[in-house]
């Protein structure tokens, strides 16, 4: 099989890091296409692999759903579940402004 | 016992003094010593614990192993434990010994930073199930160690709280992820520690600090309240400076737990009865790239002298091939980096960890702002790149075509397994690095990992025992079983400590 370049260009990494929620400075965008185009390029490899009839393996060991009882358990008290928050208003969290 | 191979002589000024035991302080004490003693009323857990301590007032401010200390809380309990022996109650199976965690294993009311500023400060509400596990068992905790962050790292170097250093070069790294773990262990500053092994943090520092390092089989150990990097790779492991101690602690690790769904039932059972000095029937593989192309020959060497030991004492060896080995660094880091890039879109800064003031700001600022200066640059290069791998119109040509190539993997070891009963070859491909040396350019870190990420994706144990010196610096080799067969690890590791004299070094400190 050819090998088809694949080269991630800066804006690709602005878009990625815009759908990962991180902000990066001009720098880090300039430093990460460089070190992702190599990083990538080496992933290649497996392109080597022919898997047309070869199924995924999400798990190392094959897992079956485990279910229990709907019997209610005790869980974290609101105090506890509030008590590492950045900021809360009447028992709940308080997240910045969403639109 | 056989005489000193002809490699460490020269050695001798860190082969252990050769003091009585009863000379020995605490903190030099194997764990079964310190349970043996501490059983039959001799030493007193308080003691381990201020031995501990003293110990690590002393070196510490040399090797950097600990995020936090816990001083107080590790006497409280040795307290109560020496008052269990006074008034004859029952003991736990680990009393008085002195345990370090790997602080991405949640601690309740004691910081888990995941040596990561955007955790700094997040004092989680409950415990990990393997630490509640070890209270039960009398064991006692003495502080949370440094890691490289979120576990991604094999040299504890991208610590948000700065490097952690090998005990036998302090201008050398630890290993990692597991750094600050291994370096405690080796450096007496504990006497057992936990670390996690998504793609050989438990093995590659232990090979590094010359210490005994198992990653579990998949499933075996809860992994409720390890902070998740990679979860269908993730596994907490034993750290310690034999294989009866690691056996010891597995024996307490390896327990059912409805709260982790990839938690596999097993009967327990005492690892310590599988210690047996015989062979004689053992099929050993040697997998030909674990000797090939990146592997120091110096290492190799190394690793074949051994081999040759194990066949003297009875075992037979083949050597094999396993094609797919070519494939494993870069399936491993696909599927890695993606589970990575969801399991950590979690640290939005709001529900905890660190955030900016966000009083007048909008969700989307807040939340990138608080990655950008939470993260580290390694943590947001596999977040990005996972993400990136994960996108529509990359998913299949990445992480599809990888999780497919994992197949792959898995078959190839299953036909070896099927033929051989444990595969053997280096831990690491080259000897412990400088600080510094590999850090600027990730992929040649990665590239460090190409001999332990196999069996996280297959899901099978494997342990690194220590095994020589490359210019002083200490080696590891590794022992790879199929699932479920840490028995096997376990007899073969053992055999080899017992015909060997790596264990009676320690770094000079």
């Amino acid at each position: 099989m050819e090998k088809v370049s694949k080269k991630i260009t800066k804006k690709e990494v602005e878009h990625i890091a815009w759908l990962a929620k991180i902000e990066l400075t001009e720098d880090e965008k300039n430093l990460f296409t460089e070190q992702f185009n190599s990083i990538l390029e080496y992933f290649q490899v497996i392109d080597e692999v022919a898997t047309d009839k070869v199924l995924p393996s999400f798990h190392a060991v094959d897992l079956t759903g485990v279910l229990r009882e709907d019997i209610v358990e005790p869980s974290l008290s609101r105090e506890k579940a509030l008590a590492n928050a950045s900021k809360k208003d009447k028992g709940f969290f308080k997240s910045p402004k969403i639109f | 016992m056989q005489t000193l191979p002809k490699r460490i002589k020269g050695f001798s000024n860190r082969l252990k003094s050769f003091e009585v035991n009863h000379m020995k302080k605490p903190h030099s004490l194997s764990a079964k010593e310190i349970i043996e003693k501490v059983r039959g009323g001799e030493l007193k857990a308080e003691d381990c614990v201020l031995s501990i301590f003293n110990r690590i007032e002393e070196v510490e401010g040399r090797i950097h192993a600990y995020v936090t200390l816990t001083k107080e809380l590790a006497l409280q309990k040795a307290r109560k434990i020496d008052a269990k022996v006074k008034n004859g109650e029952v003991l736990g199976r680990l009393p008085g010994v002195c345990i370090a965690l790997k602080d991405n294993l949640c601690t309740e009311g004691i910081l888990t930073s995941c040596s990561s500023r955007i955790l700094d400060g997040f004092i989680p509400p409950y415990n990990a199930t393997v630490v509640n596990l070890l209270l039960k068992e009398d064991a006692i905790i003495i502080g949370k160690t440094n890691m490289d962050e979120f576990a991604m790292g094999s040299s504890t170097e991208t610590s948000y709280f700065g490097a952690t250093k090998n005990p036998w070069d302090s201008s050398r790294v630890p290993g990692g992820s597991s750094g600050g773990s291994a370096a405690a262990v080796s450096a007496e500053e504990a006497v057992l520690a936990l670390g996690s092994d998504t793609g050989g943090s438990v093995r590659c520092p232990a090979s590094f600090c010359s210490i005994v390092g198992l990653k579990p089989t998949y499933g075996l150990v809860s992994r409720y309240g390890l902070i998740a990097y990679a979860n269908s790779l993730d596994q907490i492991g034993p750290l310690s400076r034999n294989v009866y101690d690691c056996a010891l602690l597995l024996n307490v690790l390896a327990s059912y737990d409805p709260k982790d769904n990839t938690s596999i039932r097993v009967p327990s059972q005492d690892y310590t009865q599988f210690l047996v000095d015989d062979i004689s029937d053992l099929k050993i593989g040697i997998p030909k790239e674990f000797f090939g192309e990146g592997i120091d020959e110096r290492v190799s060497k190394i690793i074949w002298e051994s081999i040759y030991t194990l066949e003297k004492l009875g075992a037979t060896y083949e050597e094999l091939s396993l094609p797919t080995l070519r494939y494993t660094l870069a399936t491993y880091y696909l599927i890695a980096m993606s589970e990575a890039s969801s399991n950590l879109a979690r640290y939005d800064g709001i529900r905890y960890g660190y955030s900016i003031d966000y009083d007048s700001k909008n969700w989307n600022e807040v939340y990138s702002k608080n990655r950008r200066i939470g993260f580290g640059s390694e943590v947001k290069r596999r977040i990005i790149l996972g993400t990136y791998a994960l996108s529509t119109g990359y998913y299949e040509e990445y992480y599809l075509k990888a999780l497919k190539v994992r197949t792959l993997i898995r078959d190839d070891f299953n036909k070896a397994f099927k033929k051989f009963d444990v595969l053997v070859g280096p831990t690491m491909p080259i000897p412990p690095f400088k600080i510094g040396e590999k850090i600027t350019d990730p992929l040649s870190l990665y590239l460090t990992d190409l001999l332990t990420v196999p069996v996280n994706l297959i899901g099978s144990p494997a342990i690194s025992v220590p095994c020589g010196f490359v210019d002083d610096m200490p080696i590891g080799m590794q022992i790879i079983s199929p699932a479920l067969r840490e028995d096997l690890l376990l007899k073969v590791a053992h055999i080899h400590e017992q015909n060997n004299k790596f264990k009676d070094y320690a770094p000079k400190l």
